[in-house]
Protein backbone atom coordinates (compact mmCIF):
# COMPACT_ATOMS: atom_id res chain seq x y z
CA UNK A 1 0.00 0.00 0.00
CA UNK A 2 2.82 2.51 1.10
CA UNK A 3 5.22 3.99 -1.11
CA UNK A 4 8.48 2.74 0.06
CA UNK A 5 11.81 4.98 -1.79
CA UNK A 6 14.78 2.57 -1.93
CA UNK A 7 17.36 3.89 0.52
CA UNK A 8 19.79 4.08 -1.95
CA UNK A 9 17.94 7.17 -3.63
CA UNK A 10 19.22 8.95 -0.19
CA UNK A 11 22.08 10.94 0.04
CA UNK A 12 21.95 9.87 4.26
CA UNK A 13 24.05 6.96 4.87
CA UNK A 14 23.64 4.79 7.99
CA UNK A 15 26.28 5.02 10.74
CA UNK A 16 26.83 1.19 11.69
CA UNK A 17 30.40 0.24 12.69
CA UNK A 18 32.58 -1.23 9.93
CA UNK A 19 32.86 -4.45 11.18
CA UNK A 20 28.86 -5.09 10.75
CA UNK A 21 28.30 -6.10 13.81
CA UNK A 22 25.00 -3.56 14.73
CA UNK A 23 22.79 -3.10 12.63
CA UNK A 24 20.40 -0.19 12.52
CA UNK A 25 17.13 -0.20 10.41
CA UNK A 26 14.89 2.37 9.02
CA UNK A 27 11.79 3.54 11.42
CA UNK A 28 8.33 4.17 9.58
CA UNK A 29 6.46 7.19 11.70
CA UNK A 30 2.87 8.57 11.53
CA UNK A 31 3.27 12.10 11.91
CA UNK A 32 -0.49 13.24 12.19
CA UNK A 33 -3.25 13.16 10.90
CA UNK A 34 -3.96 14.50 14.63
CA UNK A 35 -0.38 16.11 15.28
CA UNK A 36 -1.09 19.79 16.31
CA UNK A 37 1.69 21.27 14.17
CA UNK A 38 0.29 19.81 10.90
CA UNK A 39 -2.23 22.71 11.28
CA UNK A 40 -4.68 20.65 9.99
CA UNK A 41 -5.48 16.96 9.20
CA UNK A 42 -2.53 16.09 7.35
CA UNK A 43 -0.45 12.90 7.57
CA UNK A 44 3.02 12.57 6.83
CA UNK A 45 4.29 9.16 6.92
CA UNK A 46 8.33 10.08 8.02
CA UNK A 47 11.15 7.48 7.40
CA UNK A 48 13.88 7.97 9.96
CA UNK A 49 16.99 7.08 10.81
CA UNK A 50 17.11 8.00 14.74
CA UNK A 51 15.89 11.93 14.53
CA UNK A 52 17.01 12.27 10.85
CA UNK A 53 14.11 12.04 8.47
CA UNK A 54 15.63 10.37 5.18
CA UNK A 55 11.96 11.29 3.54
CA UNK A 56 8.45 12.40 4.28
CA UNK A 57 5.27 10.63 2.42
CA UNK A 58 1.91 13.40 2.51
CA UNK A 59 -0.92 11.74 2.68
CA UNK A 60 -3.95 14.48 1.96
CA UNK A 61 -7.55 14.18 1.52
CA UNK A 62 -8.97 14.06 5.08
CA UNK A 63 -10.69 17.08 4.70
CA UNK A 64 -11.80 16.17 0.59
CA UNK A 65 -15.45 17.84 0.66
CA UNK A 66 -15.87 17.79 -3.32
CA UNK A 67 -15.93 20.82 -3.94
CA UNK A 68 -15.14 20.36 -7.70
CA UNK A 69 -18.07 18.18 -7.90
CA UNK A 70 -20.32 20.27 -5.73
CA UNK A 71 -20.10 23.46 -7.92
CA UNK A 72 -21.37 20.94 -10.53
CA UNK A 73 -24.98 20.99 -9.19
CA UNK A 74 -25.59 24.45 -8.52
CA UNK A 75 -25.98 27.92 -10.35
CA UNK A 76 -22.69 30.10 -10.81
CA UNK A 77 -24.12 32.43 -8.43
CA UNK A 78 -24.42 29.48 -5.41
CA UNK A 79 -21.10 28.53 -5.53
CA UNK A 80 -19.61 31.62 -4.08
CA UNK A 81 -20.60 30.39 -0.31
CA UNK A 82 -19.05 27.87 -1.41
CA UNK A 83 -15.79 28.73 -2.09
CA UNK A 84 -15.30 30.19 0.83
CA UNK A 85 -14.51 26.98 2.68
CA UNK A 86 -11.49 26.11 0.27
CA UNK A 87 -8.86 28.13 2.20
CA UNK A 88 -10.62 29.37 4.86
CA UNK A 89 -8.00 31.76 6.35
CA UNK A 90 -8.27 33.93 2.97
CA UNK A 91 -12.01 33.56 2.15
CA UNK A 92 -11.63 37.10 0.18
CA UNK A 93 -9.53 35.74 -1.93
CA UNK A 94 -11.38 32.44 -2.52
CA UNK A 95 -14.36 35.15 -3.43
CA UNK A 96 -11.81 37.22 -5.73
CA UNK A 97 -10.40 34.09 -8.04
CA UNK A 98 -13.89 32.58 -8.57
CA UNK A 99 -15.89 35.98 -9.33
CA UNK A 100 -13.47 36.81 -11.71
CA UNK A 101 -13.23 33.54 -13.64
CA UNK A 102 -17.21 33.74 -13.91
CA UNK A 103 -17.03 37.71 -15.24
CA UNK A 104 -14.48 36.79 -17.62
CA UNK A 105 -16.32 33.88 -18.85
CA UNK A 106 -19.72 36.21 -19.26
CA UNK A 107 -18.22 38.88 -19.93
CA UNK A 108 -19.25 41.31 -16.74
CA UNK A 109 -17.94 44.94 -16.57
CA UNK A 110 -17.29 45.34 -13.09
CA UNK A 111 -17.02 48.74 -11.67
CA UNK A 112 -14.02 50.69 -11.08
CA UNK A 113 -14.87 51.24 -6.95
CA UNK A 114 -16.21 47.40 -6.33
CA UNK A 115 -12.45 46.49 -8.41
CA UNK A 116 -10.85 49.34 -4.91
CA UNK A 117 -12.84 47.61 -2.17
CA UNK A 118 -11.90 44.20 -3.46
CA UNK A 119 -8.07 44.89 -3.24
CA UNK A 120 -9.17 46.52 -0.17
CA UNK A 121 -10.69 43.38 1.28
CA UNK A 122 -8.10 41.55 -0.04
CA UNK A 123 -5.11 42.70 1.15
CA UNK A 124 -6.61 42.80 4.73
CA UNK A 125 -7.37 39.23 4.08
CA UNK A 126 -3.81 38.94 3.29
CA UNK A 127 -2.48 40.21 6.25
CA UNK A 128 -5.18 38.26 8.75
CA UNK A 129 -3.76 35.32 7.04
CA UNK A 130 -0.07 36.31 7.28
CA UNK A 131 -0.74 37.10 11.41
CA UNK A 132 -2.35 33.46 11.68
CA UNK A 133 0.79 31.85 9.98
CA UNK A 134 3.14 34.12 12.39
CA UNK A 135 1.37 33.19 15.29
CA UNK A 136 1.39 29.68 14.63
CA UNK A 137 5.19 29.20 12.96
CA UNK A 138 6.02 30.97 16.10
CA UNK A 139 3.93 29.01 18.28
CA UNK A 140 5.25 26.07 16.61
CA UNK A 141 8.99 27.12 17.75
CA UNK A 142 7.80 27.77 21.45
CA UNK A 143 7.71 31.90 21.36
CA UNK A 144 4.26 31.73 23.08
CA UNK A 145 3.67 35.52 23.37
CA UNK A 146 3.72 36.22 19.14
CA UNK A 147 1.01 33.91 18.86
CA UNK A 148 -1.11 36.05 21.22
CA UNK A 149 -0.35 39.15 19.83
CA UNK A 150 -0.80 37.79 16.29
CA UNK A 151 -3.93 36.56 17.63
CA UNK A 152 -5.08 40.78 18.92
CA UNK A 153 -4.26 41.87 15.59
CA UNK A 154 -6.19 39.49 13.75
CA UNK A 155 -8.61 40.06 15.70
CA UNK A 156 -9.60 43.48 14.48
CA UNK A 157 -9.56 42.50 10.91
CA UNK A 158 -11.96 39.96 11.50
CA UNK A 159 -14.07 42.95 13.03
CA UNK A 160 -13.72 45.27 9.95
CA UNK A 161 -15.14 42.48 8.19
CA UNK A 162 -17.83 41.77 10.04
CA UNK A 163 -18.94 45.24 9.45
CA UNK A 164 -18.51 45.15 6.27
CA UNK A 165 -20.08 41.79 5.59
CA UNK A 166 -21.37 40.20 8.24
CA UNK A 167 -18.96 36.74 8.60
CA UNK A 168 -15.83 36.62 10.32
CA UNK A 169 -14.78 33.86 8.31
CA UNK A 170 -17.00 32.93 5.65
CA UNK A 171 -17.49 36.03 3.55
CA UNK A 172 -19.08 35.67 0.68
CA UNK A 173 -18.14 39.74 0.26
CA UNK A 174 -17.01 39.49 -3.47
CA UNK A 175 -19.80 38.29 -5.91
CA UNK A 176 -20.11 38.50 -9.29
CA UNK A 177 -20.53 41.84 -10.98
CA UNK A 178 -18.93 43.38 -8.08
CA UNK A 179 -19.72 43.68 -3.88
CA UNK A 180 -23.30 43.69 -2.99
CA UNK A 181 -22.76 46.69 -0.95
CA UNK A 182 -20.40 49.68 0.00
CA UNK A 183 -18.34 50.45 2.67
CA UNK A 184 -20.22 51.70 6.02
CA UNK A 185 -19.98 55.10 7.02
CA UNK A 186 -16.29 55.43 8.65
CA UNK A 187 -15.17 51.99 7.90
CA UNK A 188 -12.64 53.39 5.36
CA UNK A 189 -11.04 55.30 8.53
CA UNK A 190 -11.48 52.43 10.64
CA UNK A 191 -9.17 50.98 8.13
CA UNK A 192 -6.18 53.86 8.32
CA UNK A 193 -6.88 53.52 11.82
CA UNK A 194 -5.67 50.03 12.22
CA UNK A 195 -3.15 50.05 9.42
CA UNK A 196 -1.30 52.61 11.65
CA UNK A 197 -1.86 50.71 14.37
CA UNK A 198 -0.63 47.69 12.64
CA UNK A 199 2.83 48.80 11.63
CA UNK A 200 4.73 49.09 15.28
CA UNK A 201 3.12 45.85 16.42
CA UNK A 202 4.42 44.58 13.82
CA UNK A 203 8.23 45.43 13.98
CA UNK A 204 7.24 44.93 17.32
CA UNK A 205 6.77 40.98 16.38
CA UNK A 206 9.16 40.74 14.29
CA UNK A 207 11.60 42.01 16.96
CA UNK A 208 9.97 39.53 19.27
CA UNK A 209 11.56 36.76 16.40
CA UNK A 210 14.40 38.36 14.64
CA UNK A 211 16.09 38.98 17.96
CA UNK A 212 15.50 35.79 19.03
CA UNK A 213 18.90 33.59 18.82
CA UNK A 214 16.56 30.02 19.62
CA UNK A 215 14.51 31.11 16.48
CA UNK A 216 17.19 32.32 14.16
CA UNK A 217 18.99 28.86 14.96
CA UNK A 218 15.38 26.77 14.25
CA UNK A 219 15.42 28.80 10.84
CA UNK A 220 18.15 30.34 9.34
CA UNK A 221 19.60 27.48 6.50
CA UNK A 222 16.87 25.25 7.47
CA UNK A 223 14.29 23.65 4.66
CA UNK A 224 16.40 24.68 2.16
CA UNK A 225 14.38 24.55 -1.36
CA UNK A 226 16.37 26.04 -4.42
CA UNK A 227 15.05 27.68 -6.99
CA UNK A 228 15.03 25.38 -9.90
CA UNK A 229 13.28 23.01 -7.91
CA UNK A 230 10.77 25.20 -6.45
CA UNK A 231 9.96 26.28 -10.43
CA UNK A 232 10.09 22.59 -11.38
CA UNK A 233 7.33 21.83 -8.34
CA UNK A 234 4.76 24.79 -9.29
CA UNK A 235 6.23 26.24 -5.82
CA UNK A 236 4.28 30.01 -5.52
CA UNK A 237 3.90 32.69 -3.09
CA UNK A 238 5.98 33.56 -0.10
CA UNK A 239 7.78 29.93 -0.30
CA UNK A 240 8.72 30.73 -3.90
CA UNK A 241 9.79 34.10 -3.43
CA UNK A 242 11.87 33.13 0.37
CA UNK A 243 13.92 30.51 -2.76
CA UNK A 244 14.47 34.28 -4.87
CA UNK A 245 11.86 34.47 -7.25
CA UNK A 246 10.20 37.48 -7.12
CA UNK A 247 7.47 36.36 -8.97
CA UNK A 248 3.91 37.39 -8.06
CA UNK A 249 0.47 37.87 -9.92
CA UNK A 250 -0.24 40.91 -8.88
CA UNK A 251 2.57 41.85 -11.10
CA UNK A 252 3.09 39.32 -13.55
CA UNK A 253 -0.50 39.09 -14.90
CA UNK A 254 -2.48 41.70 -13.26
CA UNK A 255 -6.03 41.66 -12.04
CA UNK A 256 -8.63 44.23 -10.46
CA UNK A 257 -6.41 47.25 -10.04
CA UNK A 258 -3.37 46.16 -9.31
CA UNK A 259 -1.19 48.05 -12.17
CA UNK A 260 -2.35 51.57 -10.80
CA UNK A 261 -1.15 50.54 -7.56
CA UNK A 262 2.71 50.61 -6.67
CA UNK A 263 4.04 48.54 -4.07
CA UNK A 264 7.11 46.35 -3.72
CA UNK A 265 7.47 42.26 -4.48
CA UNK A 266 9.67 41.48 -1.53
CA UNK A 267 12.09 38.33 -1.94
CA UNK A 268 14.83 36.81 -0.20
CA UNK A 269 17.91 34.34 -1.09
CA UNK A 270 18.13 32.37 1.43
CA UNK A 271 16.11 29.81 0.15
CA UNK A 272 15.21 28.64 4.05
CA UNK A 273 12.90 28.99 6.31
CA UNK A 274 13.83 32.44 7.71
CA UNK A 275 13.87 33.76 4.12
CA UNK A 276 10.30 32.96 4.06
CA UNK A 277 9.54 34.10 7.01
CA UNK A 278 11.01 37.30 6.00
CA UNK A 279 9.16 37.74 2.85
CA UNK A 280 5.30 37.58 4.77
CA UNK A 281 6.28 39.51 7.13
CA UNK A 282 7.50 42.49 4.30
CA UNK A 283 4.42 41.21 2.41
CA UNK A 284 2.04 42.36 5.39
CA UNK A 285 3.97 46.16 4.86
CA UNK A 286 3.64 46.01 1.56
CA UNK A 287 -0.28 45.19 1.68
CA UNK A 288 -0.28 48.21 3.91
CA UNK A 289 0.79 50.23 1.47
CA UNK A 290 -1.85 48.75 -1.15
CA UNK A 291 -4.60 49.14 1.29
CA UNK A 292 -3.28 53.22 1.91
CA UNK A 293 -3.29 53.76 -1.77
CA UNK A 294 -6.32 52.05 -2.71
CA UNK A 295 -8.61 54.45 -0.06
CA UNK A 296 -6.88 57.39 -1.70
CA UNK A 297 -7.52 56.50 -5.20
CA UNK A 298 -11.01 54.95 -4.36
CA UNK A 299 -13.53 56.92 -7.29
CA UNK A 300 -17.35 57.25 -6.48
CA UNK A 301 -19.71 55.19 -7.90
CA UNK A 302 -22.16 51.85 -7.86
CA UNK A 303 -20.29 49.09 -6.42
CA UNK A 304 -22.44 46.53 -8.57
CA UNK A 305 -22.81 45.67 -11.63
CA UNK A 306 -25.70 45.22 -14.12
CA UNK A 307 -26.47 41.61 -13.54
CA UNK A 308 -29.14 39.36 -15.73
CA UNK A 309 -31.62 37.52 -13.47
CA UNK A 310 -30.50 34.20 -14.42
CA UNK A 311 -26.46 33.92 -15.40
CA UNK A 312 -25.68 31.78 -18.48
CA UNK A 313 -22.78 32.20 -19.36
CA UNK A 314 -21.77 31.31 -23.31
CA UNK A 315 -19.77 28.27 -23.70
CA UNK A 316 -16.07 28.25 -23.68
CA UNK A 317 -13.14 28.01 -21.10
CA UNK A 318 -11.46 30.23 -19.06
CA UNK A 319 -8.55 30.01 -16.48
CA UNK A 320 -7.59 32.69 -14.24
CA UNK A 321 -5.10 33.41 -11.16
CA UNK A 322 -4.75 35.77 -8.32
CA UNK A 323 -1.97 35.98 -5.15
CA UNK A 324 -3.52 34.50 -2.82
CA UNK A 325 -1.38 34.75 0.71
CA UNK A 326 -0.42 31.06 -0.22
CA UNK A 327 0.60 31.76 -3.92
CA UNK A 328 -1.39 31.39 -7.29
CA UNK A 329 -4.50 30.95 -6.51
CA UNK A 330 -6.31 29.69 -10.15
CA UNK A 331 -9.75 28.68 -11.27
CA UNK A 332 -10.59 26.88 -14.74
CA UNK A 333 -13.98 27.32 -15.43
CA UNK A 334 -15.97 25.32 -18.14
CA UNK A 335 -19.55 26.59 -19.21
CA UNK A 336 -21.80 25.18 -21.83
CA UNK A 337 -23.87 27.47 -21.78
CA UNK A 338 -26.02 26.41 -19.04
CA UNK A 339 -27.05 27.82 -15.62
CA UNK A 340 -24.31 25.97 -13.76
CA UNK A 341 -20.82 25.62 -14.85
CA UNK A 342 -19.91 22.41 -16.71
CA UNK A 343 -16.89 21.91 -15.00
CA UNK A 344 -15.47 24.30 -12.07
CA UNK A 345 -11.39 23.23 -10.70
CA UNK A 346 -9.35 25.04 -8.13
CA UNK A 347 -5.88 25.22 -8.80
CA UNK A 348 -5.13 25.57 -4.78
CA UNK A 349 -1.75 26.98 -3.62
CA UNK A 350 -1.23 24.76 -0.51
CA UNK A 351 -1.71 21.77 -2.85
CA UNK A 352 1.09 22.57 -5.26
CA UNK A 353 3.65 23.70 -2.41
CA UNK A 354 2.98 20.89 -0.19
CA UNK A 355 4.37 18.54 -2.90
CA UNK A 356 7.94 20.30 -2.61
CA UNK A 357 7.55 19.16 1.31
CA UNK A 358 10.01 15.96 1.37
CA UNK A 359 12.62 17.78 -0.95
CA UNK A 360 12.68 20.57 1.78
CA UNK A 361 12.80 17.89 4.85
CA UNK A 362 15.02 15.37 3.44
CA UNK A 363 18.12 15.37 6.03
CA UNK A 364 17.05 17.81 8.56
CA UNK A 365 15.92 16.17 11.87
CA UNK A 366 11.79 15.44 13.59
CA UNK A 367 11.87 19.13 15.33
CA UNK A 368 13.31 21.20 11.78
CA UNK A 369 10.46 19.09 9.83
CA UNK A 370 8.17 20.92 12.00
CA UNK A 371 9.51 24.50 11.37
CA UNK A 372 9.77 23.59 7.81
CA UNK A 373 6.25 22.72 7.83
CA UNK A 374 5.14 25.73 9.07
CA UNK A 375 7.28 27.78 6.93
CA UNK A 376 5.20 26.57 4.26
CA UNK A 377 2.06 27.78 5.85
CA UNK A 378 -0.47 25.29 4.18
CA UNK A 379 -4.05 25.30 4.62
CA UNK A 380 -5.94 21.59 4.76
CA UNK A 381 -9.04 23.05 3.34
CA UNK A 382 -7.30 24.42 0.66
CA UNK A 383 -4.87 21.20 0.07
CA UNK A 384 -8.08 18.78 0.20
CA UNK A 385 -10.64 21.14 -1.20
CA UNK B 1 -1.31 38.95 -20.20
CA UNK B 2 -0.65 37.37 -23.70
CA UNK B 3 -1.09 39.43 -26.79
CA UNK B 4 -1.83 37.79 -30.35
CA UNK B 5 0.90 38.53 -32.19
CA UNK B 6 3.03 36.46 -29.13
CA UNK B 7 0.21 33.85 -29.34
CA UNK B 8 0.78 33.42 -32.63
CA UNK B 9 4.45 33.26 -32.45
CA UNK B 10 3.96 30.69 -29.97
CA UNK B 11 1.37 28.67 -31.73
CA UNK B 12 3.76 28.74 -35.10
CA UNK B 13 7.03 27.40 -33.10
CA UNK B 14 5.39 24.03 -32.18
CA UNK B 15 3.80 24.18 -35.28
CA UNK B 16 7.03 24.52 -37.00
CA UNK B 17 8.68 21.85 -34.72
CA UNK B 18 5.68 19.38 -34.56
CA UNK B 19 3.94 19.55 -38.00
CA UNK B 20 1.62 16.88 -37.52
CA UNK B 21 0.91 17.70 -33.41
CA UNK B 22 -1.49 20.30 -33.61
CA UNK B 23 -4.80 19.78 -33.71
CA UNK B 24 -6.57 23.10 -33.82
CA UNK B 25 -5.22 26.19 -32.06
CA UNK B 26 -7.92 28.88 -29.96
CA UNK B 27 -7.34 32.02 -28.25
CA UNK B 28 -9.60 31.45 -25.04
CA UNK B 29 -10.42 35.08 -23.57
CA UNK B 30 -6.61 36.31 -24.43
CA UNK B 31 -4.62 32.32 -23.19
CA UNK B 32 -3.37 30.40 -26.11
CA UNK B 33 -4.89 26.89 -26.00
CA UNK B 34 -3.36 24.20 -28.35
CA UNK B 35 -4.96 20.78 -28.71
CA UNK B 36 -2.07 17.93 -28.83
CA UNK B 37 -2.43 14.88 -30.43
CA UNK B 38 -2.19 12.41 -27.62
CA UNK B 39 0.61 10.46 -28.23
CA UNK B 40 2.63 13.89 -29.53
CA UNK B 41 1.81 15.32 -25.90
CA UNK B 42 5.52 14.54 -23.65
CA UNK B 43 7.16 15.81 -26.64
CA UNK B 44 5.34 18.69 -26.84
CA UNK B 45 5.81 19.70 -23.55
CA UNK B 46 9.78 18.85 -23.24
CA UNK B 47 9.83 21.29 -26.26
CA UNK B 48 8.00 24.17 -24.89
CA UNK B 49 9.65 23.72 -21.51
CA UNK B 50 13.23 23.88 -22.86
CA UNK B 51 12.94 25.52 -25.86
CA UNK B 52 10.41 28.14 -25.27
CA UNK B 53 10.79 28.42 -21.71
CA UNK B 54 7.27 27.49 -20.18
CA UNK B 55 9.66 25.92 -16.90
CA UNK B 56 6.66 26.32 -14.17
CA UNK B 57 3.50 23.66 -14.30
CA UNK B 58 0.69 26.08 -13.10
CA UNK B 59 -2.06 23.81 -13.39
CA UNK B 60 -3.35 20.36 -15.31
CA UNK B 61 -7.07 20.11 -15.14
CA UNK B 62 -9.34 17.24 -16.14
CA UNK B 63 -12.80 17.83 -17.83
CA UNK B 64 -15.74 15.71 -18.86
CA UNK B 65 -17.40 17.39 -21.78
CA UNK B 66 -20.20 14.69 -21.67
CA UNK B 67 -18.55 12.89 -25.34
CA UNK B 68 -15.19 12.50 -24.33
CA UNK B 69 -12.22 13.13 -21.78
CA UNK B 70 -9.89 16.31 -21.55
CA UNK B 71 -6.72 17.28 -19.58
CA UNK B 72 -5.25 20.47 -19.95
CA UNK B 73 -1.90 21.57 -18.70
CA UNK B 74 -1.67 25.29 -18.07
CA UNK B 75 1.92 26.12 -17.67
CA UNK B 76 3.91 29.60 -17.41
CA UNK B 77 7.21 31.06 -18.07
CA UNK B 78 8.97 32.67 -14.94
CA UNK B 79 11.11 34.55 -17.41
CA UNK B 80 8.82 35.57 -19.82
CA UNK B 81 5.59 35.83 -17.54
CA UNK B 82 3.56 34.14 -19.94
CA UNK B 83 0.77 31.29 -20.30
CA UNK B 84 0.71 28.69 -22.60
CA UNK B 85 -2.33 25.73 -22.63
CA UNK B 86 -1.76 22.47 -24.04
CA UNK B 87 -4.86 19.79 -24.00
CA UNK B 88 -5.03 16.67 -25.03
CA UNK B 89 -8.09 14.81 -25.93
CA UNK B 90 -8.76 11.20 -24.07
CA UNK B 91 -11.21 9.14 -24.95
CA UNK B 92 -13.75 7.23 -22.56
CA UNK B 93 -13.05 3.73 -23.55
CA UNK B 94 -9.12 4.05 -23.52
CA UNK B 95 -8.31 6.63 -21.00
CA UNK B 96 -4.54 6.61 -21.04
CA UNK B 97 -2.32 9.01 -21.74
CA UNK B 98 1.52 9.60 -20.99
CA UNK B 99 2.73 10.76 -18.13
CA UNK B 100 4.48 14.48 -18.08
CA UNK B 101 6.18 13.84 -14.83
CA UNK B 102 9.21 13.36 -16.66
CA UNK B 103 9.20 16.78 -17.97
CA UNK B 104 7.74 18.68 -15.10
CA UNK B 105 7.96 17.01 -11.08
CA UNK B 106 5.34 19.28 -10.21
CA UNK B 107 2.33 17.69 -12.18
CA UNK B 108 2.77 14.37 -10.42
CA UNK B 109 -0.36 15.21 -7.56
CA UNK B 110 -2.35 17.31 -10.42
CA UNK B 111 -1.93 13.36 -12.53
CA UNK B 112 -2.77 11.71 -9.52
CA UNK B 113 -6.09 13.88 -8.74
CA UNK B 114 -7.02 13.31 -12.19
CA UNK B 115 -6.60 9.86 -12.04
CA UNK B 116 -8.47 9.53 -8.77
CA UNK B 117 -11.49 12.26 -9.59
CA UNK B 118 -11.56 11.05 -13.94
CA UNK B 119 -9.88 7.71 -14.18
CA UNK B 120 -7.43 8.99 -16.55
CA UNK B 121 -4.79 6.34 -16.59
CA UNK B 122 -1.00 8.10 -16.94
CA UNK B 123 1.67 6.07 -18.18
CA UNK B 124 4.73 6.25 -16.99
CA UNK B 125 3.70 7.95 -14.01
CA UNK B 126 6.16 6.94 -10.53
CA UNK B 127 3.54 6.70 -8.58
CA UNK B 128 0.09 6.19 -9.92
CA UNK B 129 -1.93 6.20 -6.46
CA UNK B 130 -5.71 7.84 -5.70
CA UNK B 131 -4.89 10.90 -3.94
CA UNK B 132 -8.10 12.95 -2.06
CA UNK B 133 -10.08 9.57 -2.15
CA UNK B 134 -9.65 6.99 0.04
CA UNK B 135 -8.20 3.78 -1.65
CA UNK B 136 -10.98 1.75 -1.45
CA UNK B 137 -13.39 4.03 -3.30
CA UNK B 138 -15.01 2.69 -6.53
CA UNK B 139 -15.47 4.80 -9.36
CA UNK B 140 -14.46 8.09 -10.60
CA UNK B 141 -16.92 10.94 -9.30
CA UNK B 142 -15.76 14.10 -11.79
CA UNK B 143 -17.32 11.59 -14.53
CA UNK B 144 -20.67 12.88 -15.64
CA UNK B 145 -21.60 9.40 -15.70
CA UNK B 146 -20.64 8.58 -11.74
CA UNK B 147 -23.70 8.03 -9.88
CA UNK B 148 -23.85 8.61 -5.73
CA UNK B 149 -24.47 5.40 -4.43
CA UNK B 150 -26.78 6.45 -1.21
Amino acid sequence: MDFVPKTEDLDHKHPTPGDGSLKTQELLVNMGPQHPSTHGVLRLLLHLDGEVVLDAVPYIGYLHRGMEKLAERRTYVQVVPLTDRNDYLAAMCNNQVYCQAVEKLAGIEVPERAHFIRVVVNELNRIASHLVWLGTFALDLGAMSVFLYAFREREIILSLFEEICGARLTYSYIRIGGVPWDMPDGWADRVRDFCSYLIPRLNENDALLTGNEIFLKRTQGVGILPPDVAVDYGVSGPVLRGSGIPFDVRRADPYAVYDRLDFDIPYQTTQDCLGRYLVRIEEMRQSVRIIRQALDLMPDGPVMAKMPRVLRPPGGEVYTRIESPRGVMGVYLVSDGGTNPLRMKWRAPSFCNLQALPEMARGWKVADLVAILGSIDIVLGDVDR
Amino acid sequence: MTNPNLSEQLESAVRQHFPDAVESAADCKGRLLLTIRADQLVPVCRFVKESLGFDMPDCVTGIDTGQHLEVVYTLWSTQNQREINLKVIVPYDNPVLDSATGVWRGVDWHEREIFDLFGVQFRGHPDLRRILLPEEFEGFPLRKSYTETD
